[in-house]
């Protein structure tokens, strides 16, 4: 009885299986020859009422966090599209959430941009539609991140560094470069956090291109297998120095706050909420440069609310939305006229919006692939697929 | 009406029989087996490497990552040393206790006891789980402040955090089971054990232990399997520890299929242990 029932148990799951299989082979698989058709908006209509964003904590504010933090809520009464968000934490997270096809706009950096646009989840962007496309700064439209064969496949948002945080009351002197979060004598061991993300092998490499400038690597996100390997060693040895890899901002700011981390890698707009709690706790770019990020607000080409899309995108890329925006999360607007709209007027200054010295030891984020993204044509890279797997192995062994 | 069609069902049993169970076997075929169909199809499946996307080609490279790859062995043993762990130590808790729900506590206490063993259920999972974090939060936790005094530091965030934590949680589940099997256990069967001149602890051997192995083996089906499917406990107490779980939530973002394989292992792993339970007989007996 008990192994009948057993027999009739497997062959209605194997039934299941085949059916399901069946299904599946019918729809297409992925091409990897060039970029997948997807039509571009042609005029706006009016709003549907609504707009699903995947974002950045902190790209999208609605005076929730702090009261006089809010550029969502106007632009719900002008267009009366009521704006919903869900936090990305990592490129890889919003990758999969656009995936899904329930979002209608991503804040995808250069990790995630060019992974969308060929896997066909974003439509080109129509920037005619978008009158303050006009004002952006230039060095930073049709970028390689945001267009593909001089096609625009979203807006600029603003870009920033990666920041070495630290704890000013517990780490003296002051840390001055990455060596201190890579240091395996810290005497902060165990305090030390680095961010949860494939991506975080590129700030190895960085590391790696000053200290050991004998591997040649010329830049962070394509590297051969040798320097591969040497990232991930000083990944390797990093990790018993490594109290918690953070992936959420929050739980990262609660343990600044705490103590728990005291040195790693972060972002200014985590610095600004530990500080408003009390935190003390400074960001730094050190000497050798950073890996960082330029945004690009792109519209999800299954999305169910393109008006509404629309409209928020040309909201985010107006002077005072993206000046506060800047202001808010601690990064450069990419709106020119932003600058002259910042409560602190040197916030431009500061953040070095319009200086390209500054910008040319930032690595921003991108997708490794196996042709060198450094122009090399002797060698293979490691595609960001592999990189994906060291990371799961390093964090698992 | 309703008169009416009640007795037309009463006059046809097999009609009866169908419509009363169409709803839960197809939940049961749909729902149920169909999720675990798809994940075992999908662990077969591979992605394009550039943009993510699922290619549904018959493929065995995440077997051979996963079973290649030293890490995936270690977070295998590992999240066993966990759940394990974490059922000895519910065991070790909750036999004394449900032993004296059942047998010492005078009949109007005993319904105070489970109410209280209960109470625990009806907070929210995270809640439980960010105070344990508070509490063993190194250098600046409670325990420390608590007992650092008398030279007791907390363990910190890792793997004895996430013991001690998932241990909190699942204690009901292991309460209640043995709860219920020592109150069906007779109480003269005690008495004559003592007047045989057995100790109590041969009397707890030879006679408790062997009636209530059902509940035992009922209550560590729920932590054993509730421990080894964990990621959330493991992600806020559990420092840059992994389990199982969270290699799942780290890929099914990135590579859906790889998560799936490695997903299938803890499936493997419940199904081992029920096989074996069966073999116990203890199921029959539940």
């Amino acid at each position: 009885m008990q192994k009948k029932r057993l027999v009739s148990i497997l062959a209605v799951a194997s039934v299941a299986a085949l059916i399901l299989a069946g299904c599946s082979s019918g729809s297409d698989s992925a091409s990897n020859s060039g970029v997948p058709k997807v039509d571009m908006m042609k005029e706006l209509g009016a709003g549907e009422g609504q707009v699903n964003l995947v974002a950045w904590a902190g790209y999208v504010e609605n005076g929730s966090t702090d009261p006089n933090v809010d550029w969502v809520t106007g632009f719900e009464k002008e267009t009366g599209c009521k704006v919903n968000v869900k936090t990305g934490s990592t490129s890889d997270d919003m990758v999969a959430l656009m995936k899904t096809g329930e979002y209608d706009v991503v804040s995808a950096s250069g990790d995630a941009s060019l992974r969308l646009i060929y896997g066909g989840d974003v439509a080109p962007v129509n920037t005619d539609l978008i009158p303050n496309y006009a004002d952006i700064f230039d060095n930073l439209k049709m970028q390689q991140w945001n267009s593909v064969d001089g096609v625009a496949y979203g807006i600029p948002h603003g870009r920033g560094a990666n920041l070495l945080a630290y704890r000013t009351d517990i780490v003296k002197p002051a840390p001055t470069s990455w060596a201190s979060v890579f240091d395996v004598n810290s005497p902060y061991k165990g305090k030390i956090t680095a961010y949860d993300s494939p991506i975080y092998i590129a700030d190895a490499a960085l590391y790696l291109m000053e200290t050991k400038p004998e591997l040649g690597i010329k830049y962070p996100y394509a590297l051969d297998q040798t320097q591969f390997d040497a990232a991930v060693e000083v990944l390797k040895a990093q990790k018993p120095l490594i109290g918690e890899y953070w992936g959420d901002y929050l739980k990262h700011v609660a343990s600044l706050k705490s103590g728990g981390t005291v040195l790693g890698t972060t972002w200014q707009v985590n610095i600004n909420l530990a500080k408003g709690e009390g935190t003390k706790v400074e960001g730094i770019k050190p000497a050798g440069g950073s890996t960082g990020w330029s945004d690009t607000w792109m519209v999800s080409s299954k999305a169910k609310n393109p008006n509404c899309a629309y409209m928020w995108m040309n909201h985010i890329a107006s002077p005072a939305a993206n000046a506060g925006v800047a202001e808010w999360f601690g990064e450069a607007p990419s709106n020119a006229k932003s600058c002259a709209l910042t409560a602190d007027k040197n916030h431009c200054t500061t953040f070095h919006a319009a200086d390209d010295a500054y910008w040319a030891d930032v690595y921003y984020w991108n997708t490794a692939t196996e042709a060198c993204l450094d122009g090399r044509t002797d060698v293979k890279c490691v595609p960001y697929s592999e990189w994906v797997k060291a990371w799961s192995s390093l964090r698992n062994s | 009406m309703l008169h009416s069609l009640s007795t037309y069902l009463h006059k046809k049993p097999r009609l009866r029989l169908v419509a009363l169970l169409t709803t839960p076997v197809l939940w049961l075929v749909i729902a149920y087996l169909g999720a675990l169909a798809m994940l075992l199809v999908t662990a077969f499946f591979t992605i394009d490497s550039f943009t993510g996307n699922v290619i549904q080609q018959f493929n065995l490279g995440n077997f051979h990552d996963m079973l290649t790859d030293a890490a995936y062995k270690n977070v295998v043993l590992r999240t066993l040393g966990i759940a394990i762990s974490v059922t000895f130590l519910c065991t070790v808790l909750a036999i004394p206790m449900a032993f004296y729900m059942a047998k010492i506590a005078r009949p109007k206490s005993q319904k105070i006891l489970v109410a209280l063993v209960l109470t625990p259920l009806w907070a929210s999972y995270l809640v439980k789980i960010y105070a344990w974090r508070t509490m063993l939060e190194p250098g600046n936790g409670v325990l420390d402040w608590l007992l650092g005094p008398i030279g007791i530091h907390s363990p910190g965030f890792g793997g004895p955090a996430i013991i001690i934590g998932l241990s909190y949680l699942w204690l009901p589940y292991m309460i209640l089971p043995i709860y219920a099997g020592l109150e069906r256990l007779p109480n003269n069967l005690l008495d004559a054990s003592g007047d045989l001149g057995a100790h109590n602890f041969y009397t707890f051997r030879k006679v408790i232990l062997p009636l209530i192995f059902p509940s035992l083996v009922a209550g560590s089906m729920f932590t054993f399997s509730l421990s080894l499917g964990d990621y959330i406990t493991a992600q806020i107490i559990g420092g840059k520890l992994q389990m199982l779980g969270n290699v799942v939530y780290q890929n099914f973002s990135i590579n859906l299929p790889f998560a799936a394989t490695i997903a299938m292992i803890p499936v493997s792993i419940m199904a081992l242990y029920l096989y074996l339970v069966r073999r116990t007989g203890a199921l029959a007996s539940m």
